[in-house]
């Protein structure tokens, strides 16, 4: 078994579902000749041609404008908008059609798109490439939000995602895009859509995260072993929709929870979750749910942003507060 | 070193009826009487239908309606010379495009009566529920042409927008794309002169709207809107340059809105009944009766037959749409997705017992 990155693992899943659907198309910014700017799509313009991973004009509204009329029309895009920062103005084309096609046109249409976008922080980049926006989209019905947090689960979770029949928002955590390696099958997999994963098991603590922030949250969980407590760790892997099952059966179990995301705190998806934890297992709890996430500002640039993310320390501090309450 | 011209453009018009119906043969699409009479019985049935909807709106009988007067040679013509198998994508004032292309009339109305199944297009039919966000249609009929050239099927998209949307980012990021790659589409631009209130000379510097096409590598034709000859013989061209992989066309149509925006607008606020007057007598009805008389396929009592004929049609599609057993209240939440996630099956479950 080969050992990927969460590029080479993406870039595995693509040229396999391309080699096997010819409804497969590809189209973005710098895609093509390039391979994209993280490389992700590198060598498959030489290998499906132009027609099928096409380089996009500048045109983010376009990008995804297109892909929802070549889906429309019978074919499976996946587009490729360079940042979540980018995204913003492709918000009219998800939110007046991509979205809800299906509804307005009670079923004649759908739209079976996915867009790949990288987000998240800590790769020292300039304004507006480190964006963690994701609420945005899961608030929006008829969308589905998808994190992998590893080369494995991106794989599979990508495959689920160009198969479904409905548009999926791929949010692909820029800082593990290199950071990490571990075996991937090179045959094809799929992962649901819709379904988390217990990462770690553990009775004293449930600790709920995804993408970038599962590595933080996961690190911290070990040290919190160390001192002999016990956290069970959650990754989401889908934020819309959200697998509350298995989070309220764990918190039903560890009766205390914390939940890390590196996006704003109002109105972000701890907000959501800490609810559907209210609705369902508010007696089982000993403690308010903590939330570690970053500050309610546009996430700063390089030299501060290590005081915006969560951190190993802030987890370990919700972490004491929700066991000390 | 003296400044030369790299490039000049130049932008044309067409009109092949004028007001009073006289044809320049030279340019005279080759329709048969037979073709003429319905292109005008379409024209007839469609205003019929636009006055019924303004009555059922004040009757309280219809929500909110966006007239198609003044648009009939525009939208009848254009989509005259449409073939089934081109795509369509459209606005929510194109009434007419939809009923040429076979939506029951009735779900035209069902749709402005607040009931989505009215969009919801019959299988087979390759049109695109109507676009209410500005503009927005037009990345997407960019897209499905896209789509078309890569399977190499020899089909044609038409993509309906008004003036207003030449002001909006889609329209430039759909003609670039279709410029780029050469793409089977037509774009038609329904100039009537007004978005809502604001007019055309607030919403662009252009002396027209269709040299906005040069700019993105192709042709821009203004075609007299109200001559349904002209806009007939504009797309028909435009439809088969676009079939033979000769790329896109951009065509403006110059006509005019004569009703209000929509039945909750009230366009006497912000133009003059002079102006209005001007363009009463370019009528695309008028100038065409004038021009099927003068072939001697058109008197008093055929206008009387098509009148009455239309009413009669009208006033069935208007029993077929009021007879229509309402929506389910499920529906709303049955189309979110092909298989529903276990929070909006959860929903369904309250909506049922609510």
């Amino acid at each position: 078994m080969a050992i990927l990155n969460l590029v080479q693992s993406i870039n595995l899943a693509l040229r396999q579902e391309m080699e096997r659907d010819p409804r497969v198309v590809l189209l973005g910014e710098d895609i093509g000749k390039n391979g994209g700017v993280f490389r992700v799509t590198e060598g498959l313009q030489q290998k499906f041609g132009e027609a099928r991973v096409i380089d996009s004009p500048l045109s983010e509204s376009g990008i995804v404008g297109f892909s929802i009329g070549m889906s429309v029309y019978g074919l499976v895009p996946v587009a490729e908008i360079q940042f979540m920062g980018f995204l913003y103005g492709a918000m009219e084309q998800i939110l007046s059609h991509a979205s809800r096609i299906r509804m307005r046109s009670r079923g004649r249409f759908h739209c079976p798109l996915v867009i790949r976008t990288p987000y998240g922080g800590g790769i020292h980049a300039p304004e507006l490439h480190s964006e963690s926006t994701e609420a945005f989209f899961v608030h929006a019905p008829g969308i589905k939000v998808v994190v992998p947090s590893t080369p494995y689960q991106a794989k599979g979770l990508l495959i689920s995602a160009i198969r479904d029949p409905d548009p999926v928002l791929f949010l692909e955590p820029s800082r593990v895009y290199r950071s990490i390696k571990e075996e991937v099958p090179e045959e094809e997999y799929t992962l649901p859509l819709g379904e988390a994963r217990i990462v770690m098991e553990g009775e004293d603590v449930t600790l709920v995260s995804w993408g970038a922030m599962l590595l933080t949250t996961l690190n911290a969980a070990k040290q919190a072993q160390e001192k002999g407590v016990h956290a069970e760790v959650i990754d989401l892997r889908t934020l819309y929709p959200l697998d509350t099952k298995t989070v309220v059966e764990s918190v039903k179990k560890t009766k205390r929870a914390v939940i890390v995301h590196e996006a704003p705190k109002t109105g972000g998806l701890g907000a959501e979750i800490i609810a559907r934890i209210n609705e369902e297992a508010l007696l089982h709890l000993e403690a308010p749910v903590e939330r570690v996430t970053g500050y309610d500002t546009a996430i700063p640039l390089s030299q501060l942003e290590s005081y915006y993310l969560p951190s190993v320390n802030r987890i370990i501090h919700a972490i004491e507060k929700v066991r000390s309450f | 070193m003296p400044k030369k011209t790299l490039k000049s453009f130049a932008v044309e018009w067409l009109q092949v009826l004028d007001e009073q119906g006289n044809c320049d043969e030279m340019l005279r699409p080759a329709l048969s009487d037979a073709q003429l009479q319905k292109l005008y019985e379409w024209m007839i049935l469609i205003r019929t239908f636009d006055e019924k909807a303004f009555n059922l709106q004040r009757q309280g009988r219809l929500g909110t309606y966006a007239p198609v007067h003044g648009h009939e040679a525009t939208q009848v013509g254009s989509a005259f010379a449409l073939q089934p198998s081109d795509w369509v994508f459209a606005s929510y004032r194109d009434g007419a495009v939809y009923g040429v292309r076979g939506l029951p009339l009735a779900m035209i109305f069902q749709y402005w009566a607040g009931d989505e199944r009215g969009m919801q297009i019959p299988k087979g039919e390759n049109d695109f529920p109507m676009t209410i966000q500005v503009g927005t249609q037009i990345p997407l009929a960019v897209g499905a042409a896209y789509a078309a050239k890569l399977r190499k099927e020899a089909i044609a998209v038409a993509v309906y927008f008004g003036d207003g949307a030449t002001s909006k980012g889609d329209f430039h990021e759909g003609l670039n794309f279709a410029g780029v790659h050469r793409l089977p589409i037509v774009f038609i631009c329904e100039n009537n002169h007004y978005a809502i209130s604001v007019p055309l000379k607030y919403q662009t510097g252009s002396d027209t709207l269709a040299q906005k096409a040069i700019a993105y590598g192709f042709t821009g034709i203004q075609v007299d809107g109200n001559d349904a000859l002209g806009v007939y013989r504009a797309t028909l061209e435009a439809l088969e340059k676009a079939r033979k992989g000769e790329g896109p066309t951009l065509i403006e149509c110059f006509t005019y809105r004569m009703g209000d925006h929509t039945t909750a607008d009230d366009a006497s606020r912000y133009r003059s009944a002079e102006e209005v007057q001007i363009w009463q007598k370019k009528d695309p009805v008028e100038r065409f009766e004038k021009y099927l008389e003068s072939k001697g396929i058109w008197n008093k009592s055929y206008e009387e037959k098509v009148r009455s004929k239309a009413q009669e049609e009208v006033a069935q599609v208007v029993r077929e749409f009021e007879s229509l057993p309402p929506p389910d209240p499920e529906d709303m939440i049955r189309y979110t997705f092909d298989t529903l996630p276990p929070d909006l099956a959860k929903q369904m479950e309250n909506l049922k017992s609510s």
